[in-house]
C-alpha cells in the first residue's frame, strides 16, 4: 500500500482525535485562524489554582494536519504547568507527529498560537496583563538559545 | 477502493490495454522509419488511431495531432496562434475564469510579450454570459478560449452558441474539451472551434497521451522545433503505445458512450438526491442540469474539503476537493496553497471554498459504489461537524 502524505501518527490523531470537543467552564479559551487557508483552531483550557492545566480540549476547521496539529497539542500539554505550557514549540507538535510536509507546518504552528491566546485569555481572566505570556515566551526563546 | 475521480483520469479499458500491449514489446518500430515492415507497422498503427480518434469528434484525420497531454494540447493551440505570424497586430486574447491552469497560465504569460487577456465572468452555475463575450470581442481579438466543461464543478458551456459568436465575429476559437471528451457529444462542426483539445486518459485510454484538433487554414507555430513528426506541428518521437490506446479509446467511446452516458446519468441523479435529503447544509455547485453525465460536486458547511477527502479515503472512496489544503500537499510552501480559483469564480467564498468536493463516476462505476457512498457520508459529515468550531454557531 503507498504510504500517503501524512505520517501514521497524523492519521492516527485525525481518526481518532484526543481530547476534541469544548469545555463549558474553560477558564482559557483561544481562537486563532490561518488566512493562508482558512483553519481555524479553537482550544479550552480549565487551568486550577495551582496553574496546572486540568483539562483542555479542542475544536478545529481544517485539514488532516490541522486536526492531528491540535489533538497532538492538548495531549503534550494536559497536565502541565503554564510556565512549561509555554515551552511548547510548533516544531515539538510535528516531532511527536513523526513530522509533516512542508505546507502543512502552519498547521502546528496555529496550535502553538492557540496556546498562546488562550493563555493570554487565561491571564485576562485573573486580572493580569496578558502581554505576560509575549514576555515569557521570550524569555524561553532566550533560555533556549543561551 | 470506489475511484469517484475520474476528472483526474480514467481506468483504461481492457481492450485498450490488449492494443498498446504489442507496440511496448514486438512493435516497437520506429513510425518515422518507413522503409522496413517495422516501422511501417508503427505508421500505420498511428494513423489508423488518428482516424478514430478524428471520428470521435467528426474531424478529418487530417486535422488531428498527437501530443502528450491536455496541457501541452492547450498549450499549442493558444501559444502556436499567438506566436504565429500570420496573426501579426491581434494581441488580444479571452478566456474564462474557469479554465484549467493550463489555458490561464498560458494566456497570460502572453502578457509578458504585449498581450492582452480578458477572463470572462461566469454565472454561479459556472456558465459564460454570450452578451459578456459578444461585448468582449474587439477589433484586435486573436482568440477566444473556452472549455467545454469543467472538471471541478461538472458545468457544461454553451459551446456551439459560443463557436457561432466567433465565428460571426471571424475570431478564432480554441475549446478545451479534455473533460468532456468520451463522456457527451463533443464535434468540431456543431462547436465551429479552429482548435479543440482532448486527452485520452479522460475517456479510458493511457495517460501521457493527447491531441489537438486543428481546423484547416489556422496557422500555427510549433512549441518545439525537430523532424517534422505530426506535421511539423509536435516534432519526437511519437509514443506509439500509448497513441495506440488513445486511438482504441476513442474507438470505444464512438461505438459506446450513446450506452454508458444514461447509466451515469441514472447514477448522478440518484447520488446528487441522496446528498441533498442528508444535509440542509450541504451546497451543491454547478449547473444543476447542464453538467457532465457522472459528476456531482458540493461544498458542506462547517467543514474542511480535504479532511472530507481523508475520511473519504479511509472508507474506500477516492474523489477530490478544490480546498486550499488539499490543492498541493507537494508543496515547499504554505504560500503555495490556493483554495479553487473555479469556486471562487462561481461566487463561492474562499473560507467556504475549503469544503468543496467532487465526485466524477465513470462507466465503471455501478449503483451500489453509489450506495455505498450514500450510507459512509452521514457519519463522515457527523463526525467532522463535531470537530468544527463553526458548527454549533448555527
Amino acid at each position: 500500500m503507498a504510504k500517503g502524505p501524512y505520517s501514521e501518527k497524523v492519521m492516527d490523531h485525525f481518526m481518532n482525535p484526543r481530547n476534541m470537543g469544548e469545555i463549558e467552564d474553560a477558564n482559557a479559551v483561544g481562537e486563532v485562524g490561518n488566512p493562508a487557508c482558512g483553519d481555524v483552531m479553537k482550544l479550552y483550557m480549565k487551568i486550577n489554582d495551582e496553574g496546572i492545566v486540568e483539562d483542555v480540549k479542542f475544536k478545529t476547521f481544517g485539514c488532516g494536519a490541522a486536526i492531528a496539529s491540535s489533538s497532538m497539542a492538548t495531549e503534550l500539554i494536559k497536565g502541565k504547568r503554564v510556565e512549561d505550557v509555554l515551552r511548547l514549540t510548533n516544531e515539538a507538535i510535528v516531532e511527536a507527529l513523526d513530522g509533516l510536509p512542508p505546507a502543512k507546518i502552519h498547521c502546528s504552528v496555529m496550535a502553538e498560537e492557540a496556546i498562546e491566546a488562550a493563555l493570554k485569555d487565561y491571564y485576562q481572566r485573573i486580572g493580569k496583563d496578558p502581554k505576560i505570556v509575549d514576555e515569557m515566551k521570550e524569555k524561553i526563546k532566550t533560555e533556549i538559545a543561551s | 477502493m470506489i475511484y469517484m475521480d475520474n476528472v483526474a483520469g480514467t481506468k483504461p479499458d481492457k481492450r485498450v490495454v490488449e492494443k498498446m500491449l504489442p507496440f511496448i514489446e514486438e512493435k516497437y518500430g520506429n513510425p518515422s522509419a518507413h522503409f522496413y515492415p517495422l516501422g511501417r507497422e508503427s505508421f500505420e498503427a498511428i494513423e489508423e488511431a488518428r482516424e478514430h480518434v478524428a471520428s470521435l469528434i467528426n474531424a478529418k484525420s487530417d486535422n488531428i495531432v498527437f501530443t502528450s497531454c491536455g496541457t501541452e494540447s492547450n498549450n499549442l493551440a493558444i501559444k502556436g496562434v499567438a506566436f504565429n505570424s500570420e496573426y501579426e497586430g491581434k494581441k488580444h486574447i479571452i478566456i474564462s475564469e474557469i479554465e484549467h491552469y493550463s489555458v490561464q497560465n498560458t494566456a497570460l504569460k502572453l502578457t509578458n510579450l504585449g498581450f492582452e487577456v480578458t477572463k470572462l465572468k461566469v454565472d454561479e452555475t459556472g456558465l459564460v454570459s454570450l452578451e459578456d463575450l459578444r461585448n468582449a470581442i474587439r477589433e484586435d481579438t486573436l482568440l477566444v478560449s473556452i472549455m467545454h466543461a469543467n472538471p471541478e464543478i461538472g458545468t457544461i458551456q454553451d459551446i456551439e452558441k459560443i463557436g457561432e459568436i466567433c465565428k460571426e465575429k471571424g475570431v478564432l476559437f480554441h475549446v478545451d474539451a479534455v473533460a468532456s471528451c468520451g463522456h457527451v457529444e463533443v464535434d468540431v462542426e456543431k462547436f465551429k472551434c479552429d482548435l479543440l483539445s482532448i486527452a485520452s486518459q479522460n475517456f479510458y485510454g493511457p495517460k501521457g497521451v493527447a491531441a489537438l484538433f486543428i481546423r484547416d487554414g489556422v496557422k500555427l507555430t510549433p512549441l518545439f522545433d525537430g523532424g517534422f513528426q505530426e506535421r511539423g506541428y509536435r516534432s519526437g518521437s511519437e509514443n506509439v503505445p500509448a497513441i495506440v490506446g488513445m486511438g482504441e479509446a476513442a474507438r470505444i467511446a464512438k461505438e459506446e458512450m450513446h450506452i454508458y452516458a444514461p447509466k451515469m446519468i441514472q447514477l448522478r441523479k440518484k447520488l446528487w438526491d441522496g446528498l441533498a435529503k442528508m444535509f440542509d447544509f450541504l451546497h451543491f455547485t454547478g449547473h444543476p442540469e447542464q453538467r457532465l453525465p457522472g459528476h456531482v460536486s458540493f461544498w458542506i458547511e462547517y467543514i474542511e474539503g480535504e479532511s472530507l477527502l481523508l475520511s473519504y479515503s479511509l472508507k474506500g472512496v477516492a474523489a477530490a476537493s478544490g480546498s486550499a489544503c488539499s490543492s498541493n500537499i507537494l508543496a515547499e510552501d504554505e504560500d503555495e496553497l490556493e483554495a479553487s480559483h473555479v469556486l471562487t469564480a462561481v461566487g463561492v467564498p474562499n473560507d467556504i471554498c475549503a469544503g468543496s468536493l467532487t465526485f466524477s463516476m465513470s462507466k465503471y462505476n455501478e449503483e451500489k459504489d453509489v450506495d455505498y457512498v450514500l450510507e459512509i457520508t452521514p457519519a463522515i459529515v457527523n463526525r467532522l461537524c463535531e470537530m468544527s468550531p463553526y458548527y454549533n454557531k448555527k
